[in-house]
């Protein structure tokens, strides 16, 4: 168990594509971080950095209290779980499992010891003979797990692990990975561009784009105050309103229609106003006017996609509204509006 | 109770229609298959002849009574210009080469291609297409600096003389070449965490997953050593070394003392050199096939 602390760190390829441009955070013992972003943020280069598989450019990265920057990745008291499993083909589920062991030189008891408390731990136990040609998706994926869990290393890496998996199957695997991490109380570097996951089983999720950290919190806190209309945009299924406004006197106005409301902030000027699809209301006396164009059924929910003075805006409303398409009066819950900078798209 | 029987319809008998098609692919295939049985066959009918008759009136269909003798006079009696050599040796001789060539050729390229595909190495692409470039200059051609270069290093009549210069093989390397970036990246990156070495990653891990492209590139390479002539040739002129390939003709077929060649035993030893290759061929061709169409992975 250990702490992981990246000071500045930076990676540039030999092409000169910066991958990753200074970034530093820390992570606490036993914490669950996500590394969320879109395809080409950098978010799997500063995980196979931590993980010894790329070099650093610059900056330093420390596990526990030791620089690991120039230390091989066998060295680093790391595992790596990979998106597509990366198991030895030709080994069975034992050997495989039992690789790093046998590598580090642990006597064969151990070792077998060792699986088989691993494999009980993952139900494996019935397959340890078979090899990974013979399991389906779900049991490879633990195997992976089980590469990761028998060292009993200090940090666990996860890069896309359930990326090759059907919905049922993540759901479940999601749960399981988050309670093994639990029990074992391993920090853990987790990778993906799937933001349920992210929201899910963080402690705290680390958003990037573009090389760079957009926002670092606990889901709820990149939920509700996101830093940026990125993470707004990003984070959130359907994910948050953005729609141009303007405020001035301590009210905002929607560009194009004519309705106020208070402003949160002494900000004046152009903005980006967001809002929750489930923060907004049907309200026969709402102030804001919103055409329905379609209706998307959800079963607990009802997401009604329209716009609002011809700015496109989804609103979710609970299953027992009876909704039609066409023109509907909605509240926006004050509290719930956040403004963004209309040019930097920071956080007001 | 009613004979059920005899109301089924009765089958009725269409007359088959002969497809020429089918037909005339047969007859190619069957002239074809003769055409390559035929010289083996018709050495083997020969060979259970007696010399003499083999000399006076040629190439022989009918089976002989010397069959069993000319065999075993072949295999056992000591021939050549020395009298060491019988047809054992040279069939060990033609093994040493086919076996050594083949393990030498896999070793050598499968080392290359590794060093190619997972190493950084500066200039990688250029020496792979210098070891590519090497398949423009066989054997045949550099026949004299190599013989020179054997020779000065006193390696005339050894087995090392015999089977080092032909083990560098480019399509070698280019097949593992292949092979090796086909394998996922992430299994060397796994391995790495794992704790294993570059030389453990090779044989734990490569090893062991290209069996299919090793049997393959080793039925390939062992006919093709076997049927090495003119290096042989060259390179051994002590005949005990001699392999079965080059010494049917040394051997067996040398006018001595003015005798009658023995073409029967030249002809069973001729049968002999020819039953190796093929039966790996046979017995292997499924690791063949795969080895060069499918990646176990």
């Amino acid at each position: 168990m250990a702490q992981v602390s990246l000071e500045g760190i930076r990676k540039v390829y030999p092409n000169g594509f910066k991958a990753v441009k200074s970034t530093s955070f820390t992570i606490q013992d036993g914490e669950f971080v996500v590394l969320v972003g879109p395809s080409g943020c950098g978010k799997s280069t500063l995980l196979r950095m931590i993980a010894g598989l790329e070099d650093i450019t610059e900056g330093t990265l420390k596990i526990g209290d030791r620089v690991v920057n120039n230390v091989d990745p066998a060295d680093r008291d790391i595992a790596m779980v990979f998106q597509n499993y990366a198991l030895y083909p030709h080994m069975t589920v034992r050997k495989n499992i039992g690789y790093g062991l046998k590598n580090r030189g642990t006597p064969a008891s151990e070792i077998a010891a060792k699986v088989e408390d691993a494999a009980k731990m993952l139900n494996l136990t019935e397959y340890l003979d078979r090899k990974p040609a013979q399991l389906s998706g779900g049991q490879r994926q633990r195997v992976a797990m089980g590469r990761a869990v028998v060292r009993d290393p200090a940090l666990f890496l996860f890069d896309e692990p359930l990326s090759n998996l059907d919905a049922k199957l993540r759901n479940q695997m999601r749960i399981e990975i988050k309670a093994l991490q639990r029990r074992l109380g391993t920090t853990a570097v987790y990778v993906t561009h799937d933001q349920v996951e992210a929201m899910t089983m963080a402690d705290r999720i680390i958003v990037l784009n573009a090389g760079q950290i957009e926002q670092i919190g606990t889901p709820t806190e990149i939920y509700h105050n996101p830093a940026s209309t990125f993470v707004a945009s990003f984070m959130g299924a359907p994910p948050m309103n953005l729609i141009e406004a303007e405020v001035a006197d301590q009210q905002v106005r929607i560009n194009g229609y004519d309705g106020l409301m208070p402003a949160p902030g002494s900000y004046a000027g152009p903005v980006t106003m967001g809002i929750r699809p489930e923060d907004v209301e049907l309200d026969e006396q709402g102030s804001v006017t919103f055409r329905v164009d379609i209706l998307e059924e959800l079963g607990a929910h009802r997401l009604l996609h329209g716009a609002i003075a011809d700015q496109p805006f989804t609103v979710m409303v609970n299953k027992d509204h009876d909704v039609q398409t066409g023109e509907t009066r909605v509240t926006l819950k004050p509290d719930a509006l956040r403004l963004f900078d209309a040019e930097t798209g920071k956080v007001l | 109770m009613a004979d059920t029987t005899l109301e089924t319809p009765a089958v009725t008998h269409r007359p088959r229609r002969i497809r020429w098609e089918t037909v005339g692919d047969h007859v190619v295939l069957i002239l074809g298959s003769l055409l390559m049985i035929l010289p083996p066959l018709l050495a083997l009918t020969t060979a259970s002849h007696d010399a003499v008759t083999i000399h006076r009136e040629g190439l022989q269909l009918t089976i002989g009574d010397d069959l069993g003798k000319n065999f075993h006079a072949a295999m056992l009696e000591k021939g050549g210009f020395t009298q060491t050599v019988d047809g054992t040796l040279m069939l060990m001789n033609s093994f040493i080469l086919g076996i050594g060539f083949a393990v030498g050729k896999i070793i050598i390229s499968m080392m290359a291609a590794y060093a190619i595909v997972y190493f950084r190495l500066r200039f990688a692409t250029l020496a792979f297409w210098m070891i590519f470039t090497t398949l423009l200059l066989p054997l045949e051609v550099r026949i004299l600096p190599s013989y020179e270069a054997i020779q000065k290093l006193g390696l005339t009549n050894t087995y090392t003389g015999l089977i080092v210069p032909l083990i560098a093989s480019a399509t070698g390397t280019f097949f593992f070449r292949q092979f090796f970036m086909s394998v996922p990246e992430e299994l060397a990156e796994a391995a790495r965490i794992d704790g294993a070495g570059p030389w453990k990653f090779f044989i734990d891990i490569l090893v062991p997953l290209s069996r299919t492209m090793i049997a393959a590139i080793f039925i390939i390479m062992f006919v093709f050593g076997w049927n090495q002539y003119l290096w042989p040739t060259l390179i051994t002129t002590d005949e005990s070394f001699f392999t079965l390939v080059r010494g049917i003709k040394q051997i067996v077929l040398s006018y001595t003392d003015s005798q009658i060649p023995e073409h029967g035993q030249a002809l069973a030893l001729a049968i002999v050199a020819m039953i190796p290759p093929v039966a790996i061929v046979i017995f292997f061709q499924n690791w063949f096939v795969k080895g060069l169409t499918e990646s176990d992975k």
